[in-house]
């Protein structure tokens, strides 16, 4: 079904079902964010990606990672007040990811170059280190790989992503598809000895070997693919182009 | 099979109590079992009472009750006398001998039992008399102090499921007519009107849908759905079987606190006999409505009173709230419509149903019809649960019903509607209470929160506090309400150190600006409430700490210092009790505080008998 509304003043289309963040990019429109991926549930997390709605007559700011569309709507993603709560927002973020290169250069384009806040210096936030909470990490492993080691605990700013408890997430398969997804890249992913390790994790699990002695992917992985996708008994074996 | 099998038998089973009541013609003795009372010890004065009423052979003539909450907390274990409903307060078990003896056996009024007036020094023999009861409107928690909240008999024998029946005969559209034209609005603390709720819920397509009663109540300091579900939990049930056959629900959950064992237990006594009489399961009242209530018990965090939290955690996921672009009412519990009110909001609907629409919007304000039940806290004579209709002032309640401020002290703030709501000054002691009313003033009704604050309380420190519990309690899921609380907190105990400055306070409002505009769920976008709210109204002493670095009030420990005056008679109480061992001085000389080594925990202050400690 179709739906029909405006972005900045301009007629678009979209399906019903999607987002509005979704349907602005592919009309051109910049709506930043930090924790939305299309390919998981929108979460409205981060905050980066408020815009105005006009609904009914009725202005409101919200995200737009997970706001369906609707017929009729206005979007607005730039004003003053935008603008200015994204600033904050990203001050925030910035303050606890001082490190984190995808932060700092949006932040800068929000006019933030350092935040007011200082970092706080608990265990919990050193063992942060730069993550935002963005929770890709989680729904990647939940939604997509389907293993759910990764979760969050604790709650407030006592939260902390992991797996349960904070340990070692036993179930982790070290398949990395949460390093990959991580906007501020503070997981972690190495591949030495014969080892594969996610750092952020404390996984870290031997690599299966091809024919020729060349290490493919952890076995414990390569299991699970094996076993979700009904693959060949021999897979592995055989050299990648013709498996 | 059911009891009541339809409504001609629940009125000749009403008829027949009411006859038995009558014949019997029992004094009814209504102890206070709710939790302030057992508190207070409650449960012996009971068995006291029973015992001396087997030893001297009156069990034909009195009988001993124990019921929920009366209100009047301050004054516990409350004693009720029926049907004169003369009441005696701060009753012990040694008391109860005497009570029998000479009360009820003898007619003659124990003065020292009554109810002292605190500033006239005046007793009260009867419940209505005392101020605290007198201006109260007690819809809901006036039969509190009649039902043994264990037995559905008492509930029926006073006309409970009449509402039931009457709804049952109107039909489900005219219900909703008559619920949206009384204009029962959220008691949870929305605001939102129940109606409008309703019929968005009945009218979702949908093969199923769900009724949940909002029992998870957090708000420190509120213990009105605590109340009312110890106390009367037939009448939430009874709220909730009328809405489930209003919206088209068949099955109920009511989401209580694990924190609340006593309400547990009486809800899961009162469940089972709604199940037995036939009020709950299939065919209720030989009408085709099937409905059932479950328990869910919480966890404990405060985030899980917002509804989308709460139905997270009945699926059995982590308690965090989601975006409510489409309303739970569409799309809630495991997505299907589900229609949500809170404890109080339900109990008033069999009173609609009842007496009628017409009769509801003739109490209270226009904009909120009906009375509203507050938590009344804090320094104020008379604590305890109180039922006001709405539009009463605030001086009403805090001096009227509350008795005001203890110690002759000055009255300094109110705060209303919990951790999120705003504090209001002696200026605006004349405002109506309702919903809109305080929503205008910067600060909310929320489920009922009301704290009186006394020229003793440092402004600063409130903000720091709830600010402290929001932090806590929030989620953690969005960027706003996790660091943005965080951030107020640091800034506001900077403030409260000394080490504030002006652009703190900028900043601080800065910050507030955007977790309201940016936040989740009403968590965070309210959480600037206790902020903004003081610094609208309390600017000057946010200023004292920052540019002169005092805390007027004399409450934050960074700021302040103990002195021991003149008034000194050298008698070492304090410097006994010092737990720093800093006040030096020998027998009859005035003494003094080492203020290098003082860690200002007050105690010298407390323990002087002579005023003779100070705070600068």
């Amino acid at each position: 079904m179709t739906v029909q509304f405006t972005i900045n003043g301009v007629k678009v289309e979209a399906q019903k079902g999607e987002s509005v963040i979704e349907v602005a990019r592919r009309y051109g429109f910049e709506i930043p964010s930090l924790c939305h991926h299309q390919a998981v549930t929108p979460y409205g997390a981060c905050r980066v990606c408020l815009v105005e709605i006009v609904k009914g007559g009725r202005k409101k700011l919200t995200t737009s990672c997970n706001y369906e569309v609707l017929d009729g709507i206005e979007v607005v993603t730039d004003s003053e007040a935008i603008h200015k709560h994204r600033a904050m927002v990203l001050e925030l973020i910035l303050a606890e990811a001082p490190d984190a290169e995808p932060v700092k250069k949006l932040a800068a384009q929000y006019g933030v170059n350092v935040s007011r806040f200082e970092r706080s210096d608990t265990e919990m936030a050193q063992e942060r280190h730069d993550c935002i909470m963005c929770g890709l990490c989680v729904r990647v492993c939940t939604e997509i790989v389907e293993v759910n080691a990764l979760a969050f605990n604790g709650r407030g700013y006592n939260r902390g992503v992991g797996g349960p408890y904070l340990e070692a997430p036993q179930s982790c398969i070290a398949c990395g598809a949460c390093a990959w997804v991580c906007p501020t890249d503070c997981i972690g992913f190495v591949e030495e000895d014969g080892m594969r390790k996610v750092l952020k994790w404390d996984r870290e699990l031997p690599m299966e070997k091809d024919e020729n002695g060349r290490p493919i992917a952890p076995k414990f992985q390569l299991h699970y693919f094996k076993e979700k996708f009904g693959l060949p008994a021999d897979i592995y074996k055989k050299a990648p182009g013709s498996r | 099979m059911a009891l009541i099998s339809n409504s001609a038998k629940l009125r000749s089973y009403r008829e027949e109590l009411v006859d038995k009541k009558n014949k019997e013609g029992k004094k009814v003795v209504a102890i206070c079992a709710g939790t302030g009372c057992n508190a207070y010890g409650s449960p012996k004065v009971v068995a006291a009472f029973r015992e001396e009423i087997e030893k001297q052979g009156l069990s034909d003539k009195i009988e001993i009750k124990p019921t929920g909450c009366h209100g009047f907390c301050e004054r516990g274990t409350l004693v009720l006398m029926h049907p004169e409903k003369q009441l005696y307060q701060r009753v012990k078990p040694e008391a109860v001998a005497e009570i029998v003896e000479k009360t009820l056996k003898g007619g003659e009024v124990l003065e020292e039992h009554l109810y002292d007036e605190p500033n006239t020094g005046e007793r009260y023999k009867t419940e209505h008399e005392i101020p605290f009861y007198k201006h109260q409107e007690r819809l809901i928690l006036g039969k509190n102090g009649e039902i043994d909240p264990t037995s559905i008999d008492d509930y029926i024998a006073m006309g409970g499921y009449d509402g039931l029946t009457k709804a049952l005969e109107l039909g489900p559209d005219a219900v909703l007519e008559e619920v949206k034209k009384a204009n029962v609005r959220g008691r949870g603390g929305g605001g939102f009107p129940a109606g409008r709720k309703w019929e968005t819920c009945k009218n979702a397509p949908s093969d199923k849908r769900y009724v949940i009663c909002n029992a998870d109540e957090g708000d420190p300091g509120a213990f009105m759905d605590r109340s009312i579900l110890e106390g009367n939990p037939h009448a939430v049930i009874e709220g909730m079987i009328i809405a489930a056959f209003t919206i088209g629900a068949d099955e109920g959950y009511v989401y209580v606190r694990h924190e609340y064992p006593l309400a547990i237990e009486r809800l899961t006594i009162a469940l089972a006999q709604a199940r037995e009489w036939g009020f709950l399961g299939k065919g209720i009242l030989g009408t085709d409505l099937d409905f059932n209530i479950k328990i869910n018990r919480g966890g404990g965090a405060f985030v899980c009173g917002e509804s989308t939290a709460l139905m997270a955690s009945i699926e059995g996921k982590v308690g965090e709230p989601r975006a409510k672009h489409i309303h739970t009412v569409v799309a809630g519990l495991h997505n299907k419509p589900t229609n949500l009110n809170n404890v109080e909001t339900y109990a008033n609907i069999p009173l609609i149903l009842d007496k009628g629409a017409d009769w509801y919007i003739s109490k209270g304000t226009k904009g909120s019809p009906g009375t509203k039940i507050f938590s009344l806290v804090g320094k104020v004579n008379n604590t305890g649960l109180v039922e006001a209709e709405m539009g009463m002032t605030l001086r009403q309640i805090i001096f009227d019903i509350g008795g005001g401020i203890p110690d002759g002290n000055e009255f300094k703030a109110v705060q209303t509607g919990g951790p999120s709501g705003g504090c209001l000054p002696a200026s605006k002691l004349d405002l109506k209470v309702d919903f809109d009313s305080l929503w205008e003033e910067g600060s909310m009704m929320g489920s009922g929160g009301m704290i009186v604050m006394d020229d003793k309380t440092c402004m600063v420190d409130v903000a720091k506090y709830f600010l402290g519990f929001l932090k806590f309690e929030s989620c953690g899921k969005c960027t706003t309400c996790r660091e943005g609380l965080r951030r107020l907190h640091e800034l506001v105990t900077d403030i409260s150190e000394g080490k504030g400055t002006e652009e703190t306070i900028s900043l601080i409002e800065e910050l507030c600006d955007t977790v309201e505009a940016g936040s989740l769920c009403a968590l965070g976008t309210t959480a600037m409430n206790p902020v903004l709210s003081t610094l609208k109204y309390f600017r000057d002493e946010y200023m004292a700490h920052v540019n002169d670095h005092r805390c007027p009030a004399g409450v934050c420990k960074e700021l302040i210092t103990y002195e021991i005056t003149d008034n000194c008679n050298g008698c070492m109480v304090c410097a006994k009790r010092c737990p720093e061992n800093c006040i030096a001085g020998e027998k009859k000389q005035l003494h003094v505080i080492d203020n290098e080594k003082c860690i200002k925990c007050g105690i010298c202050k407390d323990v002087c008998k002579f005023d003779a400690v100070r705070i600068y």
